[in-house]
């Protein structure tokens, strides 16, 4: 087990958004976490990242309790997070913003070899490597937000809502490399969607959260055809 | 002609320690979004450490040279502890706080400063040794610039450059960057947001005490106040320059210097901070956000 969230709260200020959440994430899968707007997608992933610290229950990566830990010992620990609205740094280079996901690494002949790589994954970011981020399109900042995440050499990679405000063909794209990554890195994916139908067609499994709670869960093939998930997030 | 040149100079000279003092002043706003009223007291408190220590060291018959370094780098390390230290008492604690409680809370701090260097040294002015060396150009420069003028010219030059590329290419400097940018999403790649706002408070002292030591010994006097009147022209100086903005500050300070040493030569030394106000009104009513300031737009 890579990951394991066992009876979660988290909460801000006085408002609780995770109630007794129960989770986990095997290595080397791609799993889903689907849900409406204001469901707690987001905070899930902000707790497992210290952001959002959680108030009580335990938060276990590769064995260690994690959820006390600051956020940059938790991203030492191999968790990286592309956050939701892609957070770019705007007024630094692309190749800038690829060096800061490579904060906590040392090893510079390593860095640029990986840089080379994400370069190779999407070349249009080496074409504006010197460009300031803020520049790029919103699928080119998405490009770049992943990519950024990939530099720390992440053994478990957060998602949150790649596919927001994109055109489908870009998601289409996106959603490949995730694919990619989780294939040829084995590097393990923990996904946060709305867009359940998308979601579910990459995923191993998913988690179907509802005003902070766990309602469903189960192989991601199951819950595609669930007579319930299709009727709430698919709109079908 | 000369007298144009001379004022000129003695512009620049003033330019540069309002430009050592504005930096601290914009990189702590750009970082933190506080305008840290306690600043102009660091720069004084440089000036009063310098003081103390070269006199010290005078008493003991150190060499004039090893009196200069030591000085310097005593007013350094001094200052950035209180700077540093101001930050961890006063703003850290309020972080998350609405915007106004740090400010109120810097304001704090700068009374505070003022009147504990007040009690513990005294209100009167104190004479300041002149840590600069004495050197006599040749004429025809003599009459229009002092070995003082050119020392902190050439001082401030290379602080900026060294800053410059500390904060361009180094991986501290773009960590400083980031964090300005979006903190959040510079505590998800793994940078210690607390440390560099730290670096930062650091980096600002270092800077003001520099300035500190530099006019004290240009001037030749001290006392506990010089720190509030410094620190409101640098302020003006950042503001004018666009605040958050580094080579604002260095352009806001250039135009604020020069304006004021114009006025007082060419009108008089009365309306020397009417002109630089009224400066700074204008621009502000034509540019809000200062010379090279940003007005914030937020793409979706």
């Amino acid at each position: 087990m890579l990951l394991e969230l066992l009876a979660v709260n988290t909460f801000y200020g006085n408002i609780q958004v995770l109630y007794d959440l129960n989770l986990t994430v095997k290595r080397g899968e791609i799993i889903t976490l689907i849900g409406s707007n204001g469901a707690g997608k987001s905070t899930s992933l902000m707790s497992i990242s210290g952001i959002v610290p959680a108030r009580s229950g335990k938060i276990l990566f590769d064995g260690k309790e994690i959820q006390n830990m600051a956020p940059e010992k938790i991203v030492s620990l191999g968790i990286s997070q592309v956050p939701e609205g892609r957070h770019i740094f705007p007024d630094l280079t692309i190749q800038e913003n690829l060096n800061m996901g490579a904060f906590l690494r040392k090893d510079k002949q390593a860095i640029q070899k990986d840089m080379e790589y994400m370069y190779s994954l999407f070349p249009i970011l080496k074409e504006r490597a010197d460009l300031p981020g803020g520049n790029l399109s919103g699928g080119e900042q998405q490009m770049l937000a992943i990519c950024r995440a990939l530099m720390a050499r992440p053994k478990l990679l957060l998602l949150d809502e790649p596919s927001m405000g994109l055109a489908p063909i870009i998601v289409k794209k996106i959603f490949e490399i995730v694919k990619k990554i989780n294939k040829d890195h084995n590097t393990t994916i923990f996904l946060v969607e709305q867009n359940a139908n998308l979601a579910l067609k990459i995923a191993h499994r998913g988690y179907v959260l509802e005003n902070g709670r766990i309602a469903l869960q189960g192989s991601a093939k199951n819950l595609l055809v669930d007579e319930n998930v299709r009727k709430a997030y698919m709109g079908v | 002609m000369d007298y144009f040149i001379e004022l000129f100079l003695s512009g620049l000279t003033r330019s540069s320690i309002y430009a050592l003092i504005a930096l601290g002043y914009t990189m702590v706003y750009g970082i933190i979004g506080l305008i840290n009223f306690a600043h102009g007291e660091i720069y004084m408190i440089g000036a009063f450490t310098a003081l103390i220590v070269s006199t010290v060291l005078a008493i003991y018959g150190f060499p004039f040279f090893a009196i200069v370094a030591l000085t310097v780098l005593a007013a350094i390390i001094w200052s950035s502890a209180y700077g540093y230290t101001v930050e961890k008492i006063a703003y850290k604690p309020l972080r998350n706080a609405p915007r106004l409680s740090p400010l109120i809370s810097a304001i704090g701090m700068s009374i505070f400063l003022q009147n504990y260097v007040l009690l513990a040294q005294t209100s009167d002015f104190l004479p300041f040794p002149a840590l600069i060396p004495e050197f006599q150009f040749m004429e025809p420069y003599a009459h229009i610039i002092g070995s003082s003028d050119l020392v902190i010219l050439l001082t401030t030059i290379t602080v900026m450059v060294l800053l410059t590329l500390l904060i361009k290419y180094t991986k501290t400097g773009q960590a400083m960057r980031a964090t300005s940018q979006d903190k959040k999403m510079a505590m998800l790649v793994g940078i210690n947001v607390d440390k560099i706002i730290g670096i930062t408070f650091i980096i600002g002292s270092a800077l003001a005490a520099i300035g500190g030591v530099l006019i004290a010994s240009h001037i030749g006097q001290i006392n506990f106040y010089i720190g509030f009147i410094a620190g409101i022209k640098a302020f003006t100086a950042a503001v004018l320059g666009g605040i958050g903005s580094i080579p604002g500050a260095f352009l806001g300070s250039l135009i604020l210097g020069l304006t004021e040493s114009f006025a007082t030569g060419y009108v008089s030394s009365d309306y020397e901070d009417v002109f630089a106000f009224s400066l700074l009104v204008l621009i502000l009513i034509f540019r809000p956000a200062g010379l090279l300031g940003k007005s914030s737009i937020e793409k979706v």
